[in-house]
């Protein structure tokens, strides 16, 4: 990622939400990203996640300059090496916990049957197989942070990327999600990046950015950062 | 993405929102039901104009005295009944005609303890055949008995159900007003026709009905079939010729008689259902129009609302495409299902009504299927648009959507 820019509005009212970024990710990396609030984290993962363009500069994901590819093609991107875990969830209402987890291997085309096992698999992992029928309105926040993990790797892709996801929960339940994250990472080779508020969760990483207004001011082991 | 995934999908969305889903598409049910229950009616009523006159006879004509004023059942302005006379002279005149006198009237009838008012006509064999109306069971009149004015009769079918109660019919003895009437036969049934049961009549020889029971010689009907088809226009013209002059009506004076065309009748009737069908059948097909407005109301309401699940299908990995069709096959499926509800309710509205009116029951599979047909193409019109709508938002901005 090289010198990216966000801007949104225009004149006097402009917001420089990302005020150029140069950033590299390897591979099998866990990155926790920190930062005050409004400094840009969010708007940093969207980019990442190429749910959203940047206003100037670089990005190259596996090579790929992203700002090549049309509609479909970021959006088959997302699909095949993207999981996202939101910070409000976003699981669909009225739906249940398998069908949400399934979603986005229908998007794949795969057959009914495999798709139910692969669902109830990724569920297992997060720990959740026994409420598979439990619609979101029926689980816990963290019970419906975990589904909304399990859905982010039911296709096993490379890239997880995570904004804030144990904001809303409890210490406990936060450190139970984060071992499951550090067990997944070890068993698959998953690079994740991670927005979090709380030092301590940041400590899981390997790494840490630290976002003040829109730039990168620290970036290191979470040892050095976080001191 | 594939179709049975898509179709569930839209099941989902839909079965999800049960009152809303039967709301959107009452436009599509009622405009469909009344398209089909129209033009099923149209043609039902066409059918059933077409039976009435098969049933009466085609190319038959009725020569009355009296002014018509517009149509067979109006006032009419008494004036000289036929006689024998003119019958023979048109007989004798008119060719390729057969032709039948008659008188007709209303007697009490009596059979054991049975009595009725029934229709009685006086007329010859011809009347038979020129009214379409045969002898099924005994015989028709000898020449004797015609000649004589004997008393005896042919029943219709109505007749021998409310007056012999299941006993036999042929020899026995009717008293028909003042005289004893032996029965040698039964009529073929006929059912209604224009409102009036046919069935419910007894035929006598004219004589016998002007001597026995009218008291005069007169004539109040001819009926005339024309044996050829398309030559009943020229019949009507020289027997009208032939009647003005034996009634010395002078040139500039109207006729005192009238000339009824059973084609005449039958056109102008299929000509009126005709425009009330195309007519109803327009004003039916605007409602489904509002329909499918509403449908696209209510689509770009549920684009709106699901904004973030959209942005959340986005984000996972659907294209523009999979979530374009998801919501097109959603309205599609929702104005099929108007559809087919329409269809049903469109049929049982028709049945309901024919048989009420007691018209014959049409289904014609051309009307149905166009009906399936037009609200198909009303889903994927008035759907295409919120569709489009959906598919073309950005992921980013759908998901942030409040
Ligand atoms: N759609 C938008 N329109 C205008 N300004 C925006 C928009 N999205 C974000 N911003 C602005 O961009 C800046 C960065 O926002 P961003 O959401 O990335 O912050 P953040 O670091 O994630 O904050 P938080 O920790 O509170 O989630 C903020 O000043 C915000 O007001
Ligand atoms: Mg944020």
């Amino acid at each position: 990622m090289r010198g990216i820019y966000k801007l949104y509005g225009q004149g006097a009212a402009e917001v420089r939400a990302l005020d150029g970024i140069d950033l590299d990710i390897t591979a099998g990396e866990f990155v926790a990203v920190m930062g005050p609030s409004g400094s840009g984290k969010s708007t940093c993962m969207n980019i990442l996640g190429c749910l959203d363009v940047p206003s100037a500069g670089e990005y190259l994901f596996r090579g790929v300059d992203v700002a090549s590819l049309d509609r479909d093609e970021l959006a088959l991107l997302r699909r095949k090496f993207m999981g996202f875990v939101f910070q409000s969830f976003n699981l669909l209402p009225r739906t249940s916990a398998l069908a949400n987890v399934e979603l986005p291997l229908i998007y794949e085309n795969v057959s009914r049957k495999r798709r139910k096992r692969l669902a109830l698999d990724a569920l297992r992992l997060v720990g959740l197989e026994d409420r598979a029928d439990a619609r979101p309105n029926q689980l816990s926040g963290g019970q419906q942070q975990r589904v909304a993990i399990a859905r982010a790797l039911v296709t096993e892709p490379p890239f997880l990327l995570a904004d804030e996801p144990t904001g809303n929960l409890d210490t406990r339940t936060a450190d139970e999600i984060m071992h499951r994250l550090v067990e997944l990472r070890n068993e698959r080779d998953l690079t994740i990046v991670m927005v979090t508020h709380e030092p301590d969760i940041a400590m899981y990483a390997e790494r840490v950015l630290f976002f003040v207004d829109g730039r990168i001011q620290r970036d290191g082991p979470p040892a050095e950062v976080l001191t | 993405m594939n179709t049975a995934d898509t179709l569930a999908m839209a099941g989902q969305a839909i079965a999800r929102n049960k009152l809303r889903s039967f709301l959107t598409t009452l436009g599509i049910i009622i405009g469909v039901a009344s398209v089909i229950a129209m033009v099923h009616l149209g043609q039902s009523a066409t059918k059933s104009v077409e039976q009435q006159f098969a049933n009466i006879g085609s190319n038959l004509l009725f020569v009355m005295p009296g002014v018509s004023q517009h149509g067979p059942s109006a006032l009419r302005v008494s004036a000289e009944p036929f006689e024998m006379e003119d019958v023979a002279a048109i007989r004798r005149e008119v060719p390729g005609i057969l032709v039948a006198p008659a008188v007709s009237r209303n007697e009490t009838v009596v059979f054991g303890n049975a009595n009725q008012s029934i229709r009685v006509e006086g007329s010859t064999n011809e009347y038979f055949t020129v009214r379409n109306h045969p002898v099924e069971r005994g015989r028709e009149f000898e020449e004797a008995e015609l000649s004589s004015g004997a008393a005896v009769c042919v029943v219709g079918d109505t007749v021998v159900e409310e007056m012999y109660l299941n006993t036999e019919p042929l020899g026995s003895n009717l008293r028909v007003g003042r005289t004893a009437c032996r029965v040698i036969g039964v009529l073929e049934q006929r059912g209604l026709s224009m409102g009036q049961d046919r069935d419910d009549v007894i035929v006598m020889p004219i004589k016998a009905v002007q001597r026995r029971l009218a008291g005069n010689l007169d004539v109040n009907t001819v009926y005339i079939s024309a044996l050829q088809d398309g030559t009943s226009s020229r019949v009507r013209s020289e027997v009208e010729s032939l009647l003005r002059q034996r009634r010395r009506i002078a040139p500039d004076e109207e006729d005192d008689f009238y000339v009824r065309d059973t084609q005449d009748i039958m056109d102008a009737l299929s000509e009126t259902t005709a425009t009330m069908t195309l007519l109803l059948g327009g004003i039916a097909a605007v409602s489904l129009l509002v329909g499918g407005i509403g449908i696209m109301n209510i689509m770009l309401v549920s684009v709106t609302e699901r904004t973030r699940e959209i942005g959340i299908r986005l984000a996972i990995g659907a294209r523009s495409r999979d979530v374009l069709q998801q919501f097109l096959v959603e309205s599609v499926v929702l104005a099929t299902l108007g559809g087919v509800i329409g269809v049903l309710i469109g049929m049982a509205g028709t049945w309901l009504m024919t048989e009420q009116f007691n018209m014959p029951f049409v289904a014609s599979p051309g009307v149905i299927v166009l009906g399936f047909t037009f609200s198909m193409t009303i889903g994927v019109v008035f759907g295409y648009f919120p569709a489009r709508k959906a598919a073309h938002l950005n992921p980013i901005d759908a998901l942030r959507h409040e």
